[in-house]
């Protein structure tokens, strides 16, 4: 009963990561039909973000929460500014300027941090479950990760802001005629889902540690995760981390982790094939 | 062969790239230090490798994310290969074959499932994650196919010299050399040649518009299969020549070797062959002399350099320096010659 439980829960966290990990890259793939390929990179800075602070001696939630994200969303206006504005409407070249992004930005991180694993303490303990223990951060993510969710869903559901920005989603030109700027809308979504991926960096440095190469362990799960959402960033997301990250769980537990990994990459790979367009292409169409 | 049948196929190009082979196999093995010598025999396998995903997004216009996937492959087909039968011939063709193969598996899951490019971008840089990661945890005697030790994150470093043929000798570096140098022209003037054919010339039709070449009656799904499956093969030769002249390791499919092949095809020039090629000497020059320097870090150029053609050059080098060549040189010069039709 314990173990059962205790496969649960690390299902739910493997579920909870993959959608922190994933939701900021929804959040550009969605509204701009922009793939990102410096996504992974925006997360280690965010996680860098964290840890300077920390090291400063500020105050690790506020570095986590408000410092990574912030100094994440910056950067993303500064790339959305100099580099991606000028490639909207081309996706392949956006793809292949932000891989270029991807490199100079684990070159730049490489200079200044260098190339070795840097981490801080996570800030709450550990609790037992039977004869099972089990850290206590793994429920501040989820519970952030509920947050975001929650957060996001009502704010593209119930505000006039998310109303513009679902208008955008779904038909620029029309939405451009009403007297909404596309270029605006489009700024202030590069900058939220950098802030999103910088949070992300944030929240999992006490966990994995941040190293300068580590984005590219992210941005192909990340990537595969919106991809098999589909068009829907909140529902999408949500839906396909749950299927991938228990996925992932359960033939980690079965075999090893690296097998756990190949077989939710190959997973997805084989549900691309049977519904092309993701999740919310063929069902719960058009939730936000 | 007639005059206008050798000017359809580029012969010139061609030409002038046996000279430049040439001149390269009797005059550098002669004076330059073994060090150099190696290190443009590597240069050469990865003039291969551009030329394979030169040949397949530039004229099939298909963007493979993880192009390095087959490079690897082949790498690691030839050395289990050899590392078993103790005969090397053999074992090369198979580092050719192997790709090949597993691409036509994988393109025929692609293509025949019309995904469109997205999709076949990140079904690509899945493939190669995956391979990466399978490879990567194949450390310990348990992973091993037949005498061949996989190593996991070590390779295999007694990746077996190429030998000749029959006599079982291995090559020196300077008929390594040699051989990289005849195999990169080979690929050259066989993709020159494969552009101008019926089917290179259907493959075009599809990479320009999709619809309107089947609507012609030409096969599309088949057509990108079989361009998938020759540039895969290709892949796999460099990759072969790349492990040959160092050793056979899982950074073969990393995502940064992935990244490189891109780069080089979109600075020389998508849609052209030699710029590629130039475009990969020169930035793999570029780059172990700054490694040597030790003042930047090798990624932060080759990101700049990345983006800065995406935004300001996406042509590349060879179309931009061939504009400023007709504007300078020929502005009599008005009509367009078979060539450029053909890009």
């Amino acid at each position: 009963m314990d173990y059962f439980l205790v496969v649960l829960l690390q299902i739910a966290g493997a579920v909870g990561n993959l959608a922190l990990i994933s939701v900021g890259l929804a959040v550009i793939f969605g509204m701009m039909r922009v793939i990102n390929l410096a996504h992974g990179e925006f997360i280690m800075l965010g996680g860098f973000a964290a840890i300077s602070s920390v090291q400063a001696g500020i105050n690790i939630w506020l570095s986590m929460l408000v410092i990574a994200p912030l100094s994440v969303a910056m950067l993303g206006i500064v790339v959305e500014r100099l580099v991606m504005r000028r490639l909207y409407g081309r996706m392949v070249d956006t793809m292949l300027a932000s891989w270029g992004l991807s490199l100079l930005l684990i070159g730049l991180a490489t200079t200044f941090f260098g190339n070795r694993v840097v981490g801080i303490a996570a800030p709450v303990g550990s609790f037992r479950i039977g004869d099972y223990s089990l850290g206590a951060y793994d429920f501040v993510l989820a519970g952030v990760v509920l947050v975001i969710f929650a957060g996001g869903y009502a704010v593209l559901r119930f505000t006039r802001a998310g109303l513009i920005a679902r208008a955008t989603m779904q038909n620029r030109e029309m939405a451009s005629s009403l007297g909404i700027e596309p270029s605006r809308v489009y700024a202030i979504t590069f900058a939220i889902g950098s802030a999103l991926s910088g949070l992300a960096g944030g929240l999992l440095a006490p966990i994995s540690g941040v190293l300068p190469t580590m984005g590219v362990a992210y941005v192909a799960k990340a990537f595969i995760t919106v991809i098999t959402g589909g068009a829907s960033v909140i529902t999408g997301t949500a839906l396909s981390s749950t299927l991938l990250g228990s996925i992932n769980t359960v033939s980690t537990f079965v075999t090893t982790p690296v097998l756990g990994d190949v077989a939710l990459l190959l997973a997805a790979t084989i549900f691309l094939r049977l519904l092309p367009t993701g999740i919310t292409g063929r069902i719960f169409k058009g939730a936000p | 062969m007639t005059f206008s049948a050798f000017s359809r196929v580029g012969g010139t190009h061609i030409a002038l790239a046996a000279i430049a082979m040439l001149a390269a196999i009797t005059i550098l093995p002669g004076f330059a230090p073994l060090y150099t010598l190696i290190n443009v025999t590597l240069y050469m396998s990865m003039g291969v490798f551009a030329l394979s995903l030169a040949l397949l997004w530039g004229y099939g216009g298909i963007l493979c994310f993880g192009q390095s996937a087959f490079f690897g492959l082949g790498a690691y087909a030839y050395a289990i290969a050899a590392i078993n039968f103790g005969d090397t011939t053999l074992a090369a063709v198979f580092a050719i074959l192997i790709p090949a193969l597993f691409a036509a598996g994988l393109g025929y899951f692609l293509f025949y499932g019309r995904l469109s490019d997205v999709y076949l971008g990140v079904i690509t840089l899945t493939v190669t994650l995956i391979l990466f990661k399978l490879i990567n945890s194949t450390g310990g005697d348990a992973w091993r196919i037949g005498e061949a030790r996989l190593g996991g994150f070590n390779g295999i470093p007694n990746t077996p010299l190429l030998t000749m043929p029959f006599s079982g000798i291995p090559l020196s570096p300077a008929q390594m050399f040699t051989l990289a140098a005849i195999l990169l022209f080979a690929t050259y003037a066989l993709c020159k040649v494969l552009i101008v054919t019926r089917f290179g010339r259907a493959v075009i039709a599809v990479r320009e518009n999709e619809m309107r070449a089947e609507l012609l009656g030409y096969n599309a799904k088949r057509l990108k299969l079989a361009v998938f499956v020759i540039s895969a093969g290709i892949a796999g030769l460099a990759g072969l020549l790349f492990a040959t002249s160092v050793f056979v390791s899982p950074t073969m499919f990393s995502l940064s070797m992935a990244a490189q092949v891109l780069i080089w095809v979109v600075v020389g020039g998508l849609g052209t062959l030699f710029g590629p090629v130039a475009a990969c000497f020169a930035l793999q020059m570029a780059t172990a002399a700054l490694g040597k320097l030790g003042l930047v870090d090798p990624n932060i150029v080759l990101g700049l350099v990345l983006i800065v053609f995406v935004v300001f050059v996406p042509g590349g080098i060879q179309p931009a320096l061939a504009a400023l060549y007709n504007r300078i040189v020929s502005p009599a010069r008005q009509s367009r010659t078979l060539e450029e039709v053909s890009r």
